[in-house]
């Protein structure tokens, strides 16, 4: 099988995998970075969002051959110790029920906000609308984005 | 833990499962069991005298510096409970929140080698033994302070962690708790009174959420081994097939495919063994495993195996089903589960009658995680990990399964990423266990959404025909008749609201047997019930010309004073859930383009009511906010409460819109998200909340907001478009469907 670079968290790393595999499996079985989600395997609940170059994307539909020389960060680098705006927003709020969605729902506000760091209410909405929450977690969800939102800017 | 080994000083509980200890390290460690005691009314199945620590499953540890350590080893579906819980036993050991850690003991194989279920508790069932463990551990410390001081029990107070006597002297837990650990427990204590609560009913975060916001391992699927391998299982494509014949020669070539393999014969064995009826979840075909050395390979394996199925059973359509539980209203093979006075005279002598029928599809579960369990069955002993909400079922029938004494099993639970039902078959756990016997190596069995959502436990489709007789302007009579798949309501459901408010009422069901394997759902039965009933009520509120508030309070008016003790829901509860709902959502009072629905609905010992608005966007009704009133008795943790009566509203109305499961050849039409819809943040409502405010003894929450959300909304479409549905999911019926040649109802 082939190798492949990757630099995930800022940390260069080399494995050896199918050149289909995607990032997803990457991080989960050959990393032990499990923070990352599979929800559906084909890029429709967001549970397995992660940033490449800062962009929120799924790394299920993503293959490994897809990535030299990017930058991957994962729930697990997003910050030092949880202490990213929006997961002082998240713990603030009280957002998750059984939690399973919510390193990508994280991921994909983190990633929007970068982006647009003073949305209004239909901006969230329709930033986060690509991320399932089963358990209906969404108006914490959004009052979360907006508290991050307010965190930033302050 | 290792601390707990070294007992020293052991004292028994005459009082039933509770032992305490003095900790090596210093500080008391009190063990009880989390579950059992949750059972009131249960009786200690084997001697006291015979206890060692193997037998409990959670501690309270209070150390030398006053801190509260709650270890639990059983973690939760996501309701709630591992928050809630422990805040029972902080409030009567009158400790601060603050202090108290709750730790998963979810890795501690030494100690937590008996699991109890998870299905069934709740807030309600723990609410005294739980507060009893904590005010008994309190008893005990303050036992200790006194005698220290030389002064009666009775003199001492105590207030976060500190005990205070009658002079002004104070002494913290940590100072006694040596002394505490030796003390006779005690036979009785009194708990507070509810005035004096300083937990209960205070906002507590999730204890899990730091590890949640940082991705650590927390789930089923996040666990690993040594040694471990993956396997993918190839399942028959329809419910009725069974495999004929499987080639692997593809499957084998790809690199990182260990080795395929079938599993079922064991399965099959306990299957006609008529040891237990263990059908409903093990299916009766063999299965074709791919083992591999990662997920994906695993995954990529399983869709080279090349198959071959063949029918056994009847392949069952969407219209087959149809048919069969159209057949069944119409037919008279009714059981009657409960029937007052004699609906047909009410119908003869009726000023009016209206008649109406429900229909509802199959739902999947849809967990965010899809199913997966880990197995690794050795000569010596059986391990087993993964998220399962009934470990001691899946011990027993894995132990059946490969003929070994269930005392050889060590199962542990992780947090699961949803349950919803799902969670309480353990077929994956029986399929994991198998193969790892098979292969004997330690195994992670996992699914694809496709996997999941095709080998479902499902709630099955129902039809409900309801009709009722009108005289005089008062409901004579009510006849309920249901028509469901595999099994009907069960339990109280029969008696619940508008048993006892009708004279003359008859509940009867009728079921068919289907090989599609069907089970509980969030709130079973009353999942689909609420909307019928109370889309129904709605449209009698028309036809007898008064307000739906008022027709429901008039009803609940004659159930008062009820001595049936069958019915359980409180009329005057039920009328004050109603008249707060009509106020806060200013029901009746016309606001321009909003159009209103109301619901009123009892379920899982809470009564709630519910009032959703319904917009129209563009042609499309929107539903935009739903008020909810809840009384669940009292709140234990608000902020977890809320979380789940939201989470039920938005999740009962998502479904009741966009959930539709069809069958076609034996297998489901839909396998992913792709074409199964799940309500997503554009289509969630606002949820309005309130809470009743009493004292009485706290009940469910987890499902009780869910049944009625779909009649609010039926009732909030048939506002705003004039239009009443009849069948779910609502965004089916035709009348929604936009076209571009056709503005619907703009």
């Amino acid at each position: 099988m082939p190798t492949y670079q990757l630099k995930v968290n800022g940390i260069s790393q080399t494995v050896e995998v199918s050149e289909d595999t995607p990032l997803l499996w990457v991080l989960r079985d050959h990393l032990d970075l499990v923070g990352t989600k599979f929800g559906c395997g084909i890029a429709q609940c967001g549970a397995c969002t992660v940033h490449v170059n800062g962009i929120a994307t799924r790394s299920c539909s993503t293959t490994i051959a897809q990535l030299e020389n990017k930058e991957i960060t994962t729930i697990e680098g997003l910050s030092e110790n949880g202490t990213h705006p929006v997961q002082i927003a998240w713990k603030e709020v009280d957002v998750p029920q059984c939690g399973y969605c919510q390193a990508g729902q994280i991921m994909t506000a983190s990633a929007f906000l970068a982006q647009n760091a003073n949305p209004t209410e239909e901006e969230i909405k329709n930033a986060m609308h690509g991320n399932i929450c089963r358990c209906a977690s969404y108006t914490r969800i959004k009052k979360a984005v907006q508290n991050a939102a307010k965190n930033i800017e302050s | 833990m290792s601390t707990t080994k070294k007992d020293n000083s052991l004292v028994f509980s005459r009082r039933g499962f509770m032992k305490t200890t003095s900790l090596a390290s210093g500080g008391m460690l009190i063990g009880f069991n989390l579950f059992q005691s949750c059972k009131p009314k249960a009786e200690p199945s084997i001697d006291l005298a015979s206890l060692n620590y193997n037998d409990f499953n959670a501690f309270i540890e209070i150390a030398d510096n006053g801190a509260v350590t709650l270890y639990s080893p059983n973690p939760e579906i996501g309701q709630g409970v591992k928050t809630a819980m422990p805040m029972l036993i902080a409030e009567e050991l009158d400790v601060a929140w603050k202090n108290v850690y709750v730790k998963q003991g979810d890795l501690d194989t030494e100690n937590y080698t008996r699991q109890i279920a998870g299905g069934s508790q709740s807030i309600r069932s723990s609410w005294e033994p739980l507060r009893q463990t904590g005010a008994t551990a309190r008893q005990m410390l303050i036992n200790a302070a006194a005698a220290k001081w030389g002064v009666d029990a009775s003199e001492c107070t105590t207030s976060e962690g500190v005990i205070t006597n009658s002079k002004g002297e104070t002494l913290g837990y940590g100072d006694v708790v040596k002394d505490a650990a030796v003390m006779e427990i005690p036979e009785e204590v009194t708990l507070k009174e509810i005035k004096d609560f300083k937990i209960i009913g205070t906002d507590a975060s999730n204890v899990d959420i730091d590890k949640i916001i940082t991705g650590k391992p927390l789930y089923g699927l996040d666990y690993k081994a040594e040694g471990m391998v993956y396997a993918a299982v190839l399942r028959p494509p329809a419910f009725g097939q069974k495999l004929e014949s499987f080639d692997a020669t593809e499957a084998k070539a790809i690199p990182g495919v260990i080795d395929v393999v079938k599993i079922g014969e064991s399965a099959n064995a306990l299957l006609n063994s008529e040891k237990r009826n263990w059908t409903v979840v093990l299916g009766s075909s063999e299965k074709v495993v791919v083992i591999a050395e990662s997920s994906w390979i695993a995954m990529k394996g399983k869709k080279a195996i090349k198959a071959n199925w063949v029918a056994e059973t009847t392949l069952e359509s969407t219209e087959f089903q149809d048919e069969k539980l159209n057949g069944l209203l119409d037919g008279n093979n009714f059981t009657t589960l409960r029937e007052d006075g004699n609906v047909n005279k009410a119908f003869a002598s009726a000023d009016e009658i209206l008649e109406r029928t429900y229909e509802s599809p199959f739902l999947p579960h849809n967990c965010m995680e899809p199913m997966n369990f880990f197995a690794n069955v050795t000569a010596d002993k059986i391990h087993l990990v993964g998220p399962v909400q009934t470990p001691e079922f899946a011990a027993q029938a894995v132990a059946a399964m490969l003929e070994r004494d269930v005392k050889d099993i060590h199962l542990e639970m992780t947090r699961m990423g949803g349950g919803f039902g799902r969670r309480l078959y353990g077929d994956f756990v029986f399929e994991a266990a198998e193969i790892s016997n098979t292969i004997k190596k330690p195994v992670k069995l996992i699914s694809s959404r496709e996997d999941d959502m095709t080998m479902g436990v499902y709630r099955p489709a129902i039809k409900y025909r309801i009709k009722a007789a009108v005289k005089d302007g008062q409901v004579t009579g009510y006849h309920i008749k249901e028509a469901a798949i595999n099994g009907n309501m069960y339990g109280l459901i029969p008696n619940f609201f508008p048993a006892g408010a009708i004279e003359n009422y008859k509940v009867d069901v009728a079921n068919y047997k289907s090989n599609i394997t069907t089970g509980a759902w969030r709130a079973p039965y009353t999942n689909f019930l609420a909307y019928a009933e109370q889309s129904f009520f709605d449209e009698l509120a028309e036809v007898m010309n008064v307000d739906q508030v008022q027709l429901r309070l008039d009803l609940l008016e004659n159930v008062k004073g009820t001595t049936d003790e069958r019915i359980q829901y409180s009329p005057e509860r039920l009328q004050q859930c109603i008249r707060m709902a009509a106020e806060k959502s200013g029901w009746g009072i016309s606001k321009d383009g909003v159009y209103q629905g109301f619901v009123a609905y009892y379920c899982h010992n809470s009564h709630v009511a519910e009032v959703a608005e319904a917009v129209i966007e563009d042609g499309l009704p929107v539903i935009k906010k739903v008020t909810c009133v809840v009384d669940c008795g009292i709140v234990v943790n608000p902020l977890g409460a809320m979380n789940q009566i939201e989470g039920g509203v938005i999740d009962g109305v998502g479904h009741a819109m966009f959930g539709s499961f069809d069958f076609k050849n034996g297998a489901p039409t839909t396998k992913n998200f792709d074409r199964y819809r799940l309500i997503r943040m554009k289509e969630a409502p606002v949820v309005e909340t309130h809470l009743i405010q009493n004292e009485f003894a706290p009940t469910g929450l987890g499902e009780p907001t869910l049944p009625p959300a779909g009649g609010a909304v039926a009732n909030a479409l048939k506002a705003a478009t004039g239009k009443r549905i009849y069948k779910q999911p609502f965004m089916q019926d035709p009348s929604f469907w936009k076209t571009p040649e056709k503005e619907i109802l703009g």
